[in-house]
């Protein structure tokens, strides 16, 4: 889908903050956010159906509101889809304090080593074993999708109908446009590399590149 | 009563618009309302939110990246190992976990700059180089360094000689990169400590290129 989120090579964004001080954080509510995110989401939904829900955010609140307030309307969001909390609860419970969880239904406590191994053996790969073969090799040169498709996609606008070469296989990842939609649907994966000319014109640094990571089914033979 | 997701996109947007047309407009006020929700459901404890921001202020953030690239720098077979399978070369350090699971190491070199965005979200390796910076997450750089990627290196202090090409890697899928930067001369006989105190968080994305020694 041709949504608001689809920003490589937009113009008009004037410079990047650069001296930003680093720190994970900048406010508080945003670091509560991040811990939200890792503890809390219902498990039907996908790395990918997620992120089209970001998505779907109205336009003029994805340019406006910060990052981690559009991870939190979008939990809200899910928390009113799965059955999480119903929509009037969500809008009541703004400026009370946090409830307590009644003691049967509390859950785990867990301290910072507990978190520590929980992130670490939280790694997983989205790599999948497939018996199909790719269908590209190293070195092939190939075409991107012309036009747009009406579902979540991770080909982004200004790689369309470009081409470019496969730099690199990656083996079998889920297609995002399918797993965005609660399906299975592994496909090869790419790394493509584009010249930044073929990408932006002439005025380009000859020298430049940019890579992608592709699906299958975003590309065709040259 | 709980139940999954629809995968219905139209109730979403439709969702989204409620919420956000009807929350108060202040981001502290709608994470709270978030949390309270789900303590009051028994889905998370308010002691386990705080030990996950403890954990990635203190312990998971960018000094992890800096050991792996000070080692590599030192390390020819770790380094072969990090460029053949980054994911599985950081598990020598533990510092896998969140979205390093398909993680790739590109090398800076006296011809190749490297530089990472996510031009259609944010992703980031989280578990090895902790948050990422806010201006990673912002509309400009997302926009802007895959069409001039020479004129924002140029704003972060970064200049490249005439010979120096720019790769810049949009991680569209599950992929996430790790820079290796190029090691600063005047450090032979340095000890991992010490170089990775040089590594700096924006040279593993690309927004840094010669480090400096101190």
């Amino acid at each position: 889908m041709d949504t608001i989120h689809d920003l490589g090579g937009k113009q008009g964004f004037g410079p990047i903050d650069v001296n930003e001080p680093e720190a994970p954080w900048h406010h508080d509510w945003e670091g509560r956010m991040w811990a939200l995110a890792q503890s809390s989401r219902n498990s039907t939904v996908t790395i990918d159906w997620w992120r089209h829900v970001v998505e779907q955010l109205p336009p003029q609140a994805y340019m406006t509101i910060p990052y981690f307030e559009k991870w939190c309307m979008t939990d809200l969001a899910l928390g009113v889809d799965c059955g999480t909390f119903t929509m009037e609860e969500a809008l009541n419970i703004v400026g009370k304090n946090a409830l307590r969880a009644d003691g049967a239904s509390r859950a785990e406590v867990l301290n910072k080593e507990q978190i520590l191994e929980k992130n670490r053996t939280s790694v997983k790969t989205f790599e999948e074993e497939v018996d199909f073969a790719p269908a590209f090799a190293v070195g092939d040169p190939v075409k991107t999708l012309s036009h747009s498709v009406p579902t979540h996609t991770r080909l982004p606008a200004y790689a369309r109908g470009r081409s470019g070469k496969i730099l690199a296989q990656r083996g079998a990842h889920p297609l995002p446009d399918k797993s965005a939609q609660g399906q299975e649907a592994p496909e090869h994966l790419y790394t493509v590399v584009f010249t930044a000319r073929e990408l932006w014109g002439a005025d380009a640094d000859p020298r430049d590149s940019v890579t992608l990571d592709l699906w299958e089914s975003y590309l065709e033979h040259l | 009563m709980t139940s999954g997701t629809s995968f219905d996109r139209d109730k979403l947007a439709k969702i989204h618009d409620h919420l956000h047309s009807h929350l108060p407009p202040e981001p502290a006020l709608r994470v709270k309302a978030l949390e309270s929700l789900l303590v009051e459901r028994g889905l998370v404890a308010t002691e386990t939110l705080d030990a996950w921001v403890e954990a990635y202020s203190e312990d998971i953030g960018p000094k992890r990246g800096a050991q792996v690239v000070a080692r590599a720098w030192l390390d020819a077979d770790f380094k072969a190992r990090l460029m053949e399978d980054a994911a599985q070369a950081i598990t020598e350090f533990g510092f896998e976990g969140k979205a390093t699971g398909d993680l790739k190491a590109v090398e800076n070199t006296d011809d190749q700059h490297n530089v990472v965005v996510c031009t259609l979200c944010s992703c980031y390796p989280f578990s090895l180089l902790g948050l990422s910076p806010a201006w990673y997450k912002a509309s400009a750089y997302r926009a802007r360094v895959v069409r001039e990627p020479r004129k924002v290196l140029e704003e972060f202090g970064v200049s490249l000689g005439d010979d120096v090409a720019v790769r810049v890697w949009d991680s569209t899928a599950e992929l996430r990169y790790l820079v290796v930067p190029q090691r600063p001369a005047g450090t032979e006989g340095w000890s991992q400590e010490q170089l990775a105190a040089l590594v700096t968080r924006n040279s593993m994305i690309g927004t840094d290129r010669d480090l400096e020694v101190k």
